[in-house]
């Protein structure tokens, strides 16, 4: 929950810093330390203010007659203070400079609109026709020309980030209603511009930005009383095109009738904005005041009215807003705590939690909801735009450098790259494993995989979706749809994969599985490479027997007649298999049911599906059980060899379950019948032989409890050795 | 070390009594417990839970009920119809009164400890007065038919109540009138079975809680005679009750061997509105819980399994000690064996009978762990039956096998055995010198030339023996200050010269046998004595405490011995002090002067002085991984304490000669199929 805490004046204003738009200062800025603001108003003087102290520490005075056009910023790395007078004249002091006509001055080519002062970067100077230097670069040669890029544009707004080592500068332009942005890469001197969505009736009145993860995203207050976000990817290299940028509703300033016209604002933190603005309700007096207010619940969290006006700007520095209210600077300080819906409707009890830093964090924006959020925006921004933009867009792809840009952005690039280009990229981006968020870029990839598969139906990346699955990483709830597109292309070995992986399978998808595995042939299945290992060990591949044999009797019959024989007998084998003998599918299927068995369900769950199942196919899923039963009773400790094998409890419980599922099938279908008659005969033989395990067990234990109780004579003579 | 031969005995078919009432001291630090036989025994919280005193049964004196009043004054009450007060310095009966109501079921001291009310068959409450030097007959309250079989005051000693066959009343001590009459099996309409009210409890609130036959715990407001709150906790009886000093615990026994804590907990939290819930299921008893205790620190339950359990409630304990460990006792804490060394003989305490056993023998050797076979059997020689009700108090054979002396409460005996080829004569010695009776331990000489008798006011008397058959008493120590209490260990010197006896009092007074003097008092230690015994060598005395201390003091030179000191000051093992039972005897190799032979129930242990004493961080229970050591590698590890725990629960062990050991040992599972069957119960899965 957002609060407004106490307040209190920083200084009195001269007459020129006064109340209502065109008065006021012309800017506060930062300090060289922190609790400290560069107060520059719109006459001669700049101040230096120690905040907490509310003492100003410093102060300079261009001559009579001139005047500062661009806000004194401090350059944090040498701790000089450079302003500019009379649009062109640059000036750089320190501290303990006095007189500024006496400290280093440079008269530049071009107008300057503004400076910005990074903390890692060095001040970036931003003249008016959007021309961008960094500092160093222009007193090199004061003189240089500056180029005009915006021709007969009006800058309306600037404002610049570090992006890892870069600065990176963005700026607001207005030319006939029409608003553009331009956002500048110093170091790669690049400049892309795009155009803001137009809107009837209301204009962007102010300009506020933060990036996060490469994206810039852009606030904007407009004149129809309400708050739009607008993001702008930083990977951007459609350099020719402008692009138009479309914007999302972020906040109504409506609150119960009341509207809040806002003339600035800042952003507090992911969810909190604060906003300066006079609050009007219908036939009412309207009244100036500061509100924060809560983007993600759509409410206004505090307000605080300011009924000596104000001159409508609003700075925000570790957490204390600074504003102009009547002739003073007023500082008020606020706490903004993580939202809750509990927290913004009021009904959070008033728990204190000094320990929640309320500093702006950017980094806890959720990856994902900025990736979704980029996509939609960007779709949106690609309907509209011409085929041209992609192709050119195309063009670059190959370019991009992976480790500077987030997943999310790197497959929004690739989304229409060729299927080559599209592959290695994933691939490239897959052997940069065991990066701490491995697992949720695999599920980007797959995702981003399956999509494309979805969306062109030839396209199936067998042996790489393969690949991702076998890295262990992922689960079903990941890639929900890649189990789906497997089914739908019968991708037999990619879902046994699967099964063996993924511990979250629904039932449905399970059964669907089984479903597929079932119906499919054993001749199309000999072609395909399943992992055999769980049946290896038990199963008797009738092709070795089938070779075994022909070489046994290989002197003194003919090849031709001994393949007669063989196929009679296999006819007779296959009558033979109701006995559960011999497997009734082939060893791929047995494989691939296998790892039927071994994934995890819930019975309630798996019973209405398995229910669906087409009769034959439960019979000869049933038939298979009963054969892997007869096998398990074969060996003493009933366990199968081999790795992935199925335990008896598996099968017993899928027994179970098929029977439960089918019964009135089963009952019905002539087949079945005999299948059945022999599996209750081996299982009424399996309780016999337990019941009688059950009398030897209690003669055996009795028999142990006699040697126990011979133990316990009562009288003996023992050796016992104490060391 | 050594290897020995052990003679591992297990014919001692000892069964002990099943456990039939306790009583804590209200506000002191001990509890009284008597058992089905009659026998009254008390711990002393404060020493470890040793079992401080014994009184031995009686056969006609069943004890059903014990209180403490007047501070330490204990009393019990019978189905005999008498009142008992027991004297605990002289360990015996002070003084009987017969409470003329027929069989006494139930007896409750007030909460001043200044009456008695007793429950008789005959359905009458009578109250006495605790006055000094007994009690006397005050007046019956308002007399019903059935028996009172439950009783308890109010705490304000203004109402008693008391349960019977499917009634509680709730008595007016003043006027002495039924002030509430509850009929407890209302509710249970179609049951014809009785109800009966096997234990009560009265609150200060005004609650009466009761347990019943149906297996109920029941809450009752006496005042408007309604049920309050009942938990049905068994399906069988539940057959005892206890309540917490503050009134907030509630411990029941049941006879399926369970037992339960109730506890009086807020409904919610910090809700002022409290319940009673049923917090803790217990199964430490297999058979009837027929007496439960709750002591400010523990539950405290005996059963007819003759086990007494003390569960300590964890939320009470600070830190984990010996208080804060679950401890069971099966056993007594003082040996009712005695061993003729030299004639490889046993003699076995019963409470009524004697059995002399001669050992076996083997002509074979062999190695750790094997067995022997045998070439003699061991041989019953002689069952000495006890005559009269009275349980005997003490035994003792001589090490020459030749003597045999008992006692009893009122009579002492001693009999002159002759072995006559496998023949056995018994012979009664006539005359025998008129002692202060009882006697509390039996010791002969190691010439077996004289008996020393221990007895009341910390007397010994020494009896002179004489061929072939006589005895003659010939002198009486005395404690030089006096002693109220009397001698419950004796230890003699093998020269003859010293006698060291321990009273009630936990004195070690030493004796000069030769000039028949008081040779000095060992200094004094706030811990009960467990075990002495004298070396033959050093006639060093060396003490067992039941905080598991161990000393050696010099008896000629008057002063604990350098290696005590050392001991004292290094500390003995962790392990070692958090063992729950007391050393019970102690014994020495005369080959090996530096060994001590001592043991517990759970173990036997060799205590070697030249060795250096375990530091915490080192193994105390070492003799397995030192078996597993080559022999070079095995001096590093060696430690003073040699502990074997194979031999379990072993009630004596006693060295024969240099390498041969006797060990009596009484399995648990042998007791177990004396007793009676427990109530079956359904066991899951079978």
């Amino acid at each position: 929950m957002a609060a407004l805490c106490e307040s209190f004046t920083l200084c009195g204003l001269g007459p020129s810093g006064g109340v209502g738009l065109g008065g006021g200062l012309l800017a506060l800025e930062p300090g060289p330390d922190p609790d400290h603001v560069l107060l520059t108003d719109r006459g001669r003087t700049a101040t230096l203010f120690k905040v907490s102290d509310q003492k100003p520490l410093g102060c300079w005075s261009v001559k009579h007659g001139q005047i500062i056009t661009c806000p004194v910023v401090c350059n944090f790395e040498t701790g000089e203070y450079i302003a500019v007078h009379d649009d062109k004249v640059l000036r750089i002091w320190k501290n303990k400079d006095i007189n500024l006509d006496k400290v280093f001055k440079a008269t530049l080519s071009a107008d300057v609109y503004r400076i910005h002062s990074l903390p890692n970067g060095g001040p970036v100077v931003l003249f008016k026709g959007g021309g961008v230097r960094t500092l160093d670069v222009l007193l090199e040669a004061p003189q240089q020309e500056i180029e005009n890029i915006i021709s007969d544009e009006v800058i309306k707004w600037s404002e610049a980030f570090m992006e890892g080592q870069q600065p990176v500068l963005i700026f607001a332009t207005e030319k006939d209603g029409d608003f553009f942005v331009y956002v500048q890469k110093l170091k790669m001197n690049s400049l892309h511009k795009y155009k803001l969505e137009q809107q009837e009736l209301s204009k962007p009145l102010s300009f506020t930005a933060y990036i996060k993860n490469q994206i810039i995203t852009l606030l904007c207050l407009y004149s129809n009383d309400s708050v739009y976000k607008v993001l702008i990817p930083l990977q951007q290299n459609s350099e020719e095109e402008e692009q138009i940028l479309s914007r999302s509703l972020l906040l109504n300033l409506s609150v119960s009738g009341s509207v809040l016209k806002g003339t600035s604002f800042v952003v507090l933190d992911k969810d909190h904005i604060a906003i300066l603005g006079s609050l009007a309700a219908s036939g009412e007096e309207s009244k100036e005041c500061l509100t924060i207010w809560n983007t993600k619940f759509q409410t206004l969290q505090t307000s605080k009215e300011l009924p000596l006006g104000t001159s409508g700007q609003l700075w925000c520095y570790e957490e204390k807003f600074f504003f102009t209210h009547g002739k003073v600077l007023t500082v008020v300080m606020y706490k903004c705590e993580t939202s809750s819906l509990a927290a913004a409707v009021g009904k959070l009890k008033d728990s204190q939690t000094p320990d929640v830093s309320s500093f702006v964090n950017w980094n806890t924006l959720g990856d994902e909801e900025l990736v979704v959020s980029l996509q939609s925006q960007q779709s949106v921004a690609l309907k509209s735009e011409s085929k041209m933009t992609l192709r050119s867009k195309r063009n670059t792809v190959a370019k991009v450098q992976p480790d500077t840009i987030s997943v999310g952005q790197l497959l929004l690039n690739l989304k229409d790259a060729s299927t080559t280009v599209f592959e290695d990229e994933l691939r490239q981006l897959m052997s940069k494993a065991q990066t701490p968020d491995f697992q949720a870029t695999i599920g980007c990839v797959i995702t981003a995989l399956i999509n494309r598969c979805k969306t062109n139906p030839k396209y199936y990346p067998r042996n790489f979706l393969l690949q991702i699955v076998q890295t262990q990483d992922l689960s079903y709830s990941l890639c929900p749809d890649l189990m789906a597109v497997a089914l739908e292309k019968k991708d037999v070995h990619l879902l046994q994969t699967c099964l063996q992986q993924f511990p979250d399978i629904p039932e449905e998808i399970t059964c669907a599985c089984l479903k597929v595995f079932l119906s499919i042939s054993e001749a199309y299945l000999q072609r395909i490479d399943v992992n055999l290992e769980s049946v290896i060990c038990y199963i008797d591949i009738e092709f070795n027997n089938k070779e075994v044999k022909t070489e046994i009797v290989e002197n003194g019959f003919n090849a031709e007649l001994e393949q007669d024989i063989w196929d009679t007998k296999i006819t007779k084998r296959t009558h033979l298999t109701d006995d559960g003998e011999f497997c009734p599918v082939g060893p791929q299927k047995a494989a691939l049911l296998n790892a039927v068995l071994h994934s995890a369900y819930s019975e309630t769950f798996l019973l209405p599906h398995l229910k669906n199942l087409p009769a034959q196919q439960a019979v000869l899923f049933l038939r298979y059980l009963y054969y892997l039963y007869v096998k398990c009773s074969e060996k003493i400790n009933t366990t199968l060899p081999g790795i992935r094998s199925p335990t008896v409890n598996q099968i017993m419980d899928w027994m179970c379950l098929l029977l439960d599922a089918h019964f009135t099938v089963m009952v019905m279908l002539p087949e079945a019948k005999e299948l059945l008659s022999s599996l209750h005969k081996f299982v009424r033989a399996q309780v016999r032989f337990y019941s009688e395990l059950n009398k030897i067990e209690g003669s055996l234990r009795e028999l142990q409890r006699l040697n126990h109780q011979k133990d316990s004579q009562t009288y003996s003579i023992e050796v016992l050795e104490l060391i | 070390m050594g290897e020995f031969e052990v003679h591992r005995v297990r014919f001692f078919g000892l069964v002990p009594a099943g456990v039939r009432c306790l009583a804590c001291q209200p506000r002191g630090g001990r509890l009284a417990l008597a058992r089905t036989d009659g026998a009254v025994e008390v711990y002393n919280f404060a020493a470890n839970y040793f079992q401080e005193k014994v009184i031995p049964g009686h056969e006609a004196r069943s004890v059903e009920a014990l209180c403490w009043a007047a501070g330490d004054r204990l009393f019990g009450a019978g189905l005999g119809g008498d009142i008992t007060e027991y004297d605990l310095a002289r360990l015996c009966v002070a003084r009987s009164v017969d409470g003329c109501g027929g069989p006494i079921w139930s007896m409750a001291a007030n909460g001043s400890g200044t009456q008695l009310a007793i429950g008789c068959e005959d359905g009458s409450v009578k109250l006495f007065q605790v006055v000094p030097g007994g009690i006397e007959f005050e007046r019956n309250l308002d007399r019903r038919k059935g028996r009172i079989l439950c009783l308890s005051w109010h705490p304000s000693d203004t109402h008693i109540a008391a349960g019977s066959i499917d009634v509680l009343r709730v008595f007016d001590v003043r006027s002495g009138q039924t002030a509430q009459r509850i009929m407890v099996n209302y509710r249970v309409q179609k049951v014809k079975r009785e109800c009966v009210v096997w234990s009560i409890a009265f609150l200060s609130s005004g609650t009466v809680v009761t347990s019943d036959s149906f297996g109920r715990v029941q809450f009752w407001d006496w005042e408007r005679g309604t049920l309050q709150e009942s938990h049905t906790v068994s399906t069988s009886a539940v057959l005892s009750l206890a309540v917490s000093e503050t009134e907030d615990s509630i411990i029941v026994g049941t006879s399926t061997g369970a037992t339960y804590q109730f506890q009086l907990l807020p409904v919610k939290m910090g809700s002022l509105e409290k319940r009673w819930v049923r917090t803790k299921p217990f199964q430490h008893h297999t058979h009837d819980v027929r007496a439960v205790a709750h002591s400010s620190t523990a539950l405290i339950s005996g059963g007819l399994d003759a086990q007494l359990v003390i569960r300590p409630l964890m939320e009470k304990m600070q830190k984990k000690g010996y208080d804060a460990a679950l401890r069971k006792f099966t056993f007594p804490h003082r040996r009712l064996v005695s061993c003729a060394r030299k004639a490889r003989l046993l003699l076995f305490q019963f409470s009524q009978h004697l059995e002399l056993w001669r050992l076996g023998s083997t002509d074979e050797t062999g190695k750790d762990g094997e067995v022997l076979s045998l070439c003699r059997m061991p041989e019953h020689l002689v069952q000495l039956k006890s005559k009269g009700p009275e349980h005997i108090y003490c035994s003792c054979v001589s090490p020459c096998g030749n003597w045999i002396a008992y006692s009893t409460a009122s009579r002492f005996h001693l009999y002159r055995v002759q072995y006559e080829g496998d023949g056995v004569s018994i012979k009664k010695v006539p005359k025998v010198p008129k002692l202060l009776l009882p006697a509390y331990q039996l010791q002969f000489s190691s010439d077996s030339g004289s008996l020393f008798v221990a007895s009341a006011r910390g007397s010994v008397h020494v009896l002179q023996l004489l061929e072939p058959g006589g005895c003659k008493h010939l002198h009486t120590f005395r404690p030089p200050s006096g002693s109220p209490e009397a001698v419950y260990l004796l230890a003699s010197s093998a020269d003859g010269q010293w006698l060291a006896a321990v009273g009630g009092d936990w004195a070690i007074h030493i004796y000069n046998l030769k000039c028949f003097k008081h040779h000095c008092t060992v200094p004094m230690y706030g811990c009960a004595v467990t075990a002495i015994a004298i070396h033959p060598g050093t006639n060093n005395l060396v003490i067992a405490y039941s905080d598991q201390q161990l000393f050696e003091f010099s008896i000629p030179k008057k002063q604990y011995t350098a290696w005590s000191r050392m001991v004292q000051n290094c500390g003995l093992h962790k392990v070692w002090l958090e063992r729950d039972s007391p050393i019970t005897h102690i014994t020495f190799n005369p080959k090996k002067p530096s060994h001590i032979l001592l043991h517990d129930i759970y173990m036997f242990c060799v205590l070697d002085k030249s060795l250096p004493l375990p530091d915490n961080s080192a193994l105390l229970m070492n003799q397995s991984t030192l078996k597993q050591l080559p022999e070079t590698a095995r001096q590093r590890q060696l430690h003073a304490f040699k502990i074997c725990k194979k031999f379990q629960p072993l009630l004596f062990a006693d060295l024969l000669d240099e390498n041969c050991l006797v060990m009596v040992e009484r399995p648990i599972m042998d007791v177990k199929t004396q007793l009676p069957l427990p109530i079956q119960q359904k066991k899951f899965g079978t």
